[in-house]
C-alpha cells in the first residue's frame, strides 16, 4: 500500500509569516503540462499593503546591518537552497515544463547566481563608490545606499532562476522587497520564502505574494512608500500595460527598471547571461558627504 | 548710522554685447528671430533682448539637427578629440568669464560676486573636467561586465531652470557631450542670454554644427523637446511637478531621464557646533542666491538648547548683509529673478505666518524697482507648516529644534524631498552617523553649498533621480549594459 | 588725540572676577581648562572662507578715502630693532608728526611702538601731540624671563611715560596647558601698568591652531587686558585676517557676555592699504562699528603707513603717486 502524501500549503510570505490572502481567495496553479498543482493563495492589494508594511519595518535594519552580514545570509540562503535541491528541481520541471536534466542545471544557476551575489554586497560601495578630488579643503566621499523598499514584478516564466535574479541583486545592495509572483508559475516562489525563513533572512526583508500581476501591479506601482520598481514581470503578464505602471511610479518619483523590450514589446532577459551590475545599480542612491579639512 | 559706508562699486556692463533680438541655434548658426518674447532685468525691469519662443518645428530642425551632428561626426569622433573641443570650451569660458558673470547677473538678478566666483568659474571647471573623460570612459566602471567602451545614448534633450541659468548649462552640456552625445538644450525662459551667448562660444571653438542646438522659449517648448520621438535622453533640472510630468511622458519608451528636482534640505545644528561658522553655513545655505537653489537650507534644525543663541547670532549676521544693486561688487542678495518667483515667496511666508511663525527681517531698503525680498526668518515653525513642508525657494528661513540626534533625523528626513542637508557638530562620530541617517543626496558636515564637478549631485525620493557631476554622472549619458540582455534603468 | 580707557586693576581685583565670569569659587587651573575647552570650536576652513569672502569687498572713493584716514589713525608706528637707537627713534616720531609732508590734513597714527628704553626718548620727540607712546616689555618678543625680571620691564617703561604696554603671554605655558599662569601673569603685569594700557600679545603663529587663539583671546581678556594682540612681528606667521576674525569675534562676544570692551591689535605682515581696509571691513562687520576707532582698534605697523599715504595722495591729486613723494622716516 503507498502511503498517502501530505501536501503542502502554498500561502503568501509577509513580514516573515505565512498568511493566507486576506482576500480569503486561492486560484489553481497547473503545471506546464495543464495537470492540478496546487492552489495557491490569490494576493489582493491589501496583501501588497501589508507587504510594504513589512518591507518598511525591516528596511532599517537590513539596510543598517553590515554588508558582511548581508553577504553570509545570501550565502546561508544559497546553502538551504541547495538542500532542497531536489524538491526544486521537481517543482521548477513541473512549473515550466522542463525535462529534470533541464530543470537540474536552472536550480543549480539559481543556487549559483545567489552565491555570486552574496560575494557582492561587500563590493558594491568599493565598485560603486569614490572619493572626490575636489577642488578645496574637504574630505568628500560618494557611496551607494539602498534606495529602500523596492516591489518587484517577478518574471513569468522563470519561477525559480528569474526569481532569485531579480530578488537577490535588490537585497544584496540592502533594500528590501515586495515580490509578486509569476502569475501562472508561483510554486517555486512560495517554497523558495520557506527557504528565506529558514536562512536567517530577518522577517520583512523579502516578502513574496502570489497573485494575478494585473490585479496588484498598479498598486505596487502607485504606492507611495514604495521607492522603486522592477517591472521584468510585467513580460508575458496577462493584462499588464507597463507604460501605465511607469506612469503611476512618476506619482512618487519612483526608480524604475524598465522590461528588457523586444521591437517594443517586453521580453524576458536570458537569465543564464551574465547578470552584470545592471540590477544592483537600479536600486542604489549615491549618497556624497563633504566634510571639511582642517586644524 | 554705520560708521564705514561702503560707497556704490558698479561692475561695468559694457564689457557684454547685448543683441537687440536673438534666433535660435540650430546646427551651427543662429535662425531669423520670429516670435519673440521680452527677457528683463529683475533686478530694474528693464528689457535686455527679445528673444525667439521655439515652436515644435523648430525643435525639430534641432532635433534633426542634433542626430545629423551625432550620426555624422560627434559619435564618430574619437574621444581624444571630443576632448580637445570641451578643453577649448572651458578656456573660452575662462577667457570670457567677465563678459559671462555680467550678462548672467543682468539677465538672473543675481549678485555680480557670486557670477564672478562662482557660477562661471565652476561651469568652465565642469568643462575641463569632463573634456578628461571624453577618451577615458572605458575605465570609468560604468560597463556592465568586462572592458567594453560606454555607448552614447545619442541625442540628448535638456532642459534647465533659471536659478543658475550658465552652470546648469554646463552641468549638462559637459558630460552629455564628454560621452559621445549631441544636444538640444532649452535654457528657462527667463534667463536665455548667457545659453545663447555660450552658442556664440561653440561657434569660437569651432565645434561641429549641430552637436550643441539651443532653442529658447517657454514651458511649451520643453514639452516639445522632452517629447519628440527622436530624443534619445531627457536631462532635466526644475520643480518636482514637472520632473514628475516628464516621468509620465516618457512612461513606456526606451527614452532615459535623469531628473534633478526640488528640495526641502534640513541645516542641523547640534549645541557642539562651531558656532561662528555654523552661522555662516546657514546663512550661506539660505541666502546664496536668494535663496533660489533647490539644495538650500530652508529648514534650520536647530538643538533646543542653543536656540536662542543660534539666532540671536543669525540675526546680528543677518543684519550686515547687503540687498541690492546686483551689479554693485558688494551685494550679498540680489533680485528675485521673476515676478512669478516673488509673488510665490511672498504669499508662502503670509501663509507661514498665519499659521504661527514669527517673521523677522534686517532693516534694508528696498529697491523701488524690480523684485525684491528681504531676507526673512521664521521663526517657531512646526513641521506641519507648510514653509515647513514646501520648497519656498527664496531668502526665507524656517528655523524649528530638536533635542535629540534621533529626533533631528526624524524631523530631517519628514519631508517627500531628499536632496541635501547639513550637520554641525564637532563630534565626528556623530557626523558620521548623521551622514549615515540623513535621506539625501548630499550631505555636508561643518560646511554647506559646495559643489565641485568631480562630488556626485542629485537627490532621494522626490528630488529625482541620476546624479550630475564626478563619475557618477556619466553614467546618465551612456548605455551601461546590453540591453538585450538585463533590462534597462530608466 | 587718541583717548583709550584704561581702568588701574590689581591681580586679586582681577581673580576675583574672573572666579565670578566663570561662577567658581577658586581659580583653578581646571576651572579655567574646563572654561575654555567647552567655548564654541572653530572650523579652520569655514573661517578662513568667511575671511576671504570679506576680503572680496570693494571699497571705492568717499569710502576709500575715510578708510585711509581711519587706517592711518589706527596705527601703532612701530621700530623694534636691535640696532634702533635714538636717532631713529626721533626720525620716526617726526614721521608720525608729520606723516605727509605734503598735505598737513594727513592724520596722525595714534601711537608711536618702541622698546622700553626707547620711550623717554620718544615721548620728549611726541611732546604733547596727542600721539601715544607704546612700549614692548615682559621680555619681548620671546617672553622667556623671569616675573620679576618681567614686572620689572613694565614698570620701567610705565615710569618711563609709556601711555601704552604691548606685553606677550607665554606661549610655553599657555600650550602645555597653564593656563592659570597665563593668567596669573597677564593680571600681575595689568597691575604693574597703573594707569597705562595693557595690550596682551598671544603670539598666534605659535599657538597655530584657531581653537588656540580663541582660548588665549579669552584668557587674555578674563586676565584684564585692554587689548588683545596677534603678534610680535617676529614670528611668522604674525597677524593673518582669520586670525584677527577669530579675535574680532572673541571681543564681540566677550562684550556681550561681561559689559567690557576689549580692543583688537593686528601686528606684523600688514603693509598695503587693500590689507588695511581688508582690516576694517572685517571690524566692521564682524565686531561692529563700535570697534573702527583708534580707542578699540590698531595696525602693528611700519611701511603700511607710506602705502596709505600713496594711496591717498592718489585720491587727493587723481594721479598715482610714487615712492619719491613719501618720506621714509
Amino acid at each position: 500500500m503507498t502511503r498517502l502524501d501530505v501536501r503542502k500549503t502554498y500561502k503568501l510570505y509577509i513580514g516573515g509569516a505565512f498568511p493566507r490572502s486576506e482576500s480569503g481567495r486561492t486560484y489553481e496553479v497547473v503545471s506546464a503540462k495543464g495537470e492540478f498543482l496546487a492552489n495557491a493563495a490569490m494576493g489582493s492589494r491589501k496583501d501588497v499593503r501589508d507587504a510594504v508594511v513589512a518591507a518598511r519595518g525591516a528596511l532599517a535594519k537590513w539596510s543598517g546591518a553590515t554588508a558582511y552580514n548581508r553577504g553570509q545570509v545570501l550565502y546561508r540562503v544559497a546553502e538551504v537552497l541547495e538542500g532542497r535541491r531536489a524538491q526544486f528541481i521537481e517543482e521548477v520541471a513541473a512549473s515550466e515544463g522542463l525535462t529534470p536534466r533541464a530543470a537540474g542545471a536552472s536550480v543549480d544557476a539559481a543556487i549559483d547566481r545567489v552565491v555570486w551575489y552574496a560575494g557582492w554586497t561587500d563590493k558594491i560601495a568599493q565598485v560603486l563608490g569614490n572619493l572626490n578630488p575636489v577642488a578645496g579643503p574637504f574630505f568628500n566621499v560618494s557611496a551607494p545606499e539602498p534606495t529602500g523598499v523596492v516591489g518587484v514584478l517577478a518574471p513569468q516564466t522563470s519561477s525559480l532562476l528569474g526569481l532569485v535574479s531579480v530578488v537577490a541583486p535588490v537585497i544584496a545592495a540592502g533594500n528590501t522587497a515586495v515580490v509578486v509572483t509569476s502569475a501562472s508559475r508561483p510554486l517555486p516562489a512560495v517554497t523558495f520564502s520557506e527557504v528565506l525563513a529558514t536562512s536567517d533572512v530577518p522577517g520583512g526583508v523579502v516578502n513574496i505574494v502570489t497573485a494575478q500581476t494585473a490585479e496588484v501591479a498598479t498598486w505596487l506601482a502607485a504606492h507611495r512608500d514604495v521607492n522603486a520598481v522592477d517591472l521584468t514581470g510585467v513580460a508575458g503578464a496577462d493584462g499588464v500595460d507597463w507604460a501605465a505602471l511607469e506612469r503611476e511610479a512618476a506619482g512618487n518619483l519612483k526608480r524604475v527598471l524598465r522590461p528588457v523590450l523586444s521591437d517594443g514589446v517586453p521580453v524576458e532577459p536570458d537569465w543564464t547571461a551574465d547578470p552584470g551590475l545592471t540590477r544592483i545599480r537600479a536600486f542604489v542612491e549615491t549618497k556624497t558627504v563633504w566634510h571639511p579639512k582642517g586644524l | 548710522m554705520p560708521k564705514f559706508e561702503y560707497a556704490p562699486a558698479p561692475e561695468s556692463r559694457a564689457i557684454v554685447r547685448i543683441e537687440k533680438s536673438y534666433g535660435l541655434f540650430i546646427d551651427g548658426a543662429f535662425t531669423r528671430p520670429k516670435a519673440t518674447f521680452p527677457t528683463i532685468n529683475p533686478a530694474d525691469e528693464t528689457v535686455l533682448a527679445e528673444v525667439s519662443q521655439a515652436g515644435p518645428k523648430d525643435v525639430d530642425k534641432a532635433v534633426a539637427a542634433a542626430r545629423r551632428a551625432y550620426e555624422g561626426v560627434w559619435g564618430r569622433m574619437s574621444g581624444a578629440e571630443r576632448g580637445k573641443y570641451l578643453f577649448r570650451i572651458a578656456r573660452i569660458l575662462q577667457e570670457r568669464a567677465r563678459e559671462f558673470a555680467v550678462l548672467e547677473t543682468l539677465d538672473n538678478g543675481k549678485p555680480i560676486k557670486e557670477t564672478r566666483d562662482v557660477d562661471v568659474p565652476i561651469a568652465a571647471a565642469h568643462f575641463f573636467y569632463h573634456a578628461g573623460w571624453a577618451d577615458k570612459l572605458e575605465y570609468a566602471g560604468l560597463s556592465a561586465s568586462g572592458a567594453d567602451v560606454p555607448r552614447p545614448h545619442g541625442v540628448v534633450g535638456q532642459v534647465i531652470p533659471w536659478n543658475f541659468p550658465l552652470l546648469m548649462l554646463a552641468w549638462k552640456i559637459a558630460p552629455a557631450l564628454a560621452t559621445g552625445n549631441t544636444v538640444v538644450l532649452k535654457p528657462a525662459e527667463t534667463t536665455p542670454l548667457t545659453a545663447l551667448l555660450f552658442a556664440e562660444v561653440c561657434q569660437q571653438a569651432d565645434l561641429p554644427a549641430g552637436v550643441v542646438n539651443i532653442v529658447t522659449g517657454d514651458g511649451r517648448t520643453g514639452q516639445a523637446l522632452v517629447e519628440h520621438p527622436d530624443v534619445d535622453k531627457i536631462a532635466f533640472t526644475g520643480s518636482t511637478e514637472v520632473g514628475k510630468a516628464i516621468a509620465r511622458s516618457i512612461a513606456g519608451t526606451s527614452k532615459k531621464a535623469t531628473l534633478e528636482l526640488g528640495g526641502k534640505a534640513a541645516n542641523i545644528v547640534f549645541d557642539d557646533a562651531p558656532i561662528d561658522q555654523a552661522v555662516e553655513g546657514i546663512i550661506g545655505g539660505i541666502f546664496f542666491n536668494q535663496g533660489q537653489v533647490c539644495c538650500a537650507g530652508s529648514r534650520l534644525l536647530v538643538q533646543e538648547n542653543v536656540h536662542d543663541q543660534v539666532v540671536a547670532k543669525l540675526k546680528r549676521r543677518l543684519a550686515t548683509l547687503r540687498v541690492g544693486d546686483p551689479m554693485d561688487k558688494n551685494s550679498d542678495l540680489g533680485a528675485i529673478n521673476s515676478k512669478a518667483q516673488l509673488d510665490r515667496i511672498t504669499s508662502l511666508v503670509e501663509a507661514g505666518v498665519a499659521e504661527g511663525a514669527e517673521r523677522w527681517s534686517p532693516e534694508c531698503a528696498l529697491p523701488a524697482k524690480g523684485y525684491w525680498f528681504p531676507p526673512t526668518v521664521l521663526t517657531g515653525v512646526s513641521q506641519t507648516h507648510r514653509v515647513a513642508t514646501e520648497e519656498i525657494f527664496g531668502p526665507v528661513l524656517s528655523v524649528l529644534t530638536f533635542r535629540t540626534p534621533q529626533e533631528a533625523v526624524a524631523k530631517a528626513n519628514n519631508t517627500a524631498y531628499g536632496l541635501s542637508a547639513g550637520v554641525w557638530t564637532e563630534k565626528g562620530s556623530r557626523i558620521l552617523w548623521m551622514a549615515d541617517q540623513l535621506r539625501a543626496g548630499v550631505v555636508w558636515a561643518n560646511t554647506f553649498n559646495r559643489f565641485d564637478p568631480t562630488s556626485p549631485f542629485g537627490g532621494y525620493k522626490e528630488s529625482g533621480y541620476g546624479r550630475e557631476g564626478g563619475r557618477h554622472g556619466l553614467e546618465a549619458y551612456v548605455t551601461t549594459a546590453p540591453a538585450t540582455l538585463t533590462g534597462a534603468v530608466r | 588725540m587718541v583717548t583709550v580707557s584704561t581702568t588701574t586693576r590689581t591681580a586679586q581685583d582681577l581673580t576675583a572676577q574672573a572666579r565670578d565670569v566663570l561662577g567658581v569659587s577658586r581659580l583653578t587651573n581646571h576651572a579655567l581648562t574646563s572654561w575654555l575647552h567647552g567655548l564654541p570650536g572653530v572650523d579652520q576652513v569655514g573661517c578662513e572662507a568667511r575671511a576671504a569672502a570679506l576680503g572680496t569687498r570693494s571699497v571705492k572713493t568717499t569710502s576709500k578715502a575715510w578708510a585711509i584716514d581711519t587706517a592711518i589713525g589706527m596705527i601703532d608706528l612701530t621700530t623694534l630693532e636691535g640696532s634702533d637707537t635714538v636717532g631713529k627713534v626721533r626720525s620716526l616720531c617726526a614721521k608720525a608728526l608729520v606723516p605727509d609732508a605734503l598735505d598737513p590734513r594727513t592724520p596722525r597714527p595714534a601711537a608711536i611702538c618702541v622698546y622700553g628704553d626707547m620711550v623717554a626718548t620718544a615721548k620728549a620727540a611726541l611732546g604733547d601731540s596727542g600721539i601715544h607712546v607704546a612700549a614692548v616689555a615682559t621680555a619681548f618678543p620671546s617672553g622667556r624671563a623671569s616675573m620679576a625680571v618681567k614686572l620689572a620691564d613694565t614698570r620701567d617703561a610705565v615710569e618711563a611715560g609709556a601711555d601704552e604696554i604691548d606685553m606677550v603671554i607665554d606661549r610655553g605655558a599657555f600650550l602645555s596647558g597653564d593656563y592659570l599662569t597665563v593668567f596669573n601673569q597677564i593680571a600681575e603685569v595689568k597691575q604693574a601698568c597703573g594707569a597705562a594700557h595693557l595690550k596682551v600679545i598671544m603670539e598666534t603663529g605659535e599657538l597655530v591652531t584657531y581653537d588656540n587663539v580663541r582660548r588665549a583671546s579669552y584668557l587674555s581678556m578674563l586676565a584684564g587686558g585692554d587689548f588683545i594682540k596677534t603678534s610680535t612681528g617676529k614670528v611668522q606667521p604674525a597677524a593673518t585676517l582669520p586670525v584677527t576674525l577669530i579675535m574680532l569675534e572673541a571681543v564681540r562676544d566677550w562684550r556681550e557676555l561681561t559689559g567690557v570692551q576689549v580692543g583688537v591689535k593686528p601686528a606684523g605682515g600688514i603693509k598695503t592699504t587693500k590689507d588695511a581696509i581688508k582690516y576694517l571691513v572685517m571690524v566692521s562687520e564682524v565686531a561692529g562699528d563700535d570697534w573702527l576707532s583708534p580707542e578699540w582698534f590698531r595696525f602693528g605697523a611700519s611701511s603700511l603707513l607710506n602705502d596709505l599715504i600713496l594711496q591717498r595722495q592718489k585720491l587727493t591729486t587723481g594721479a598715482y603717486s610714487g615712492a619719491d613723494y613719501v618720506t621714509i622716516d
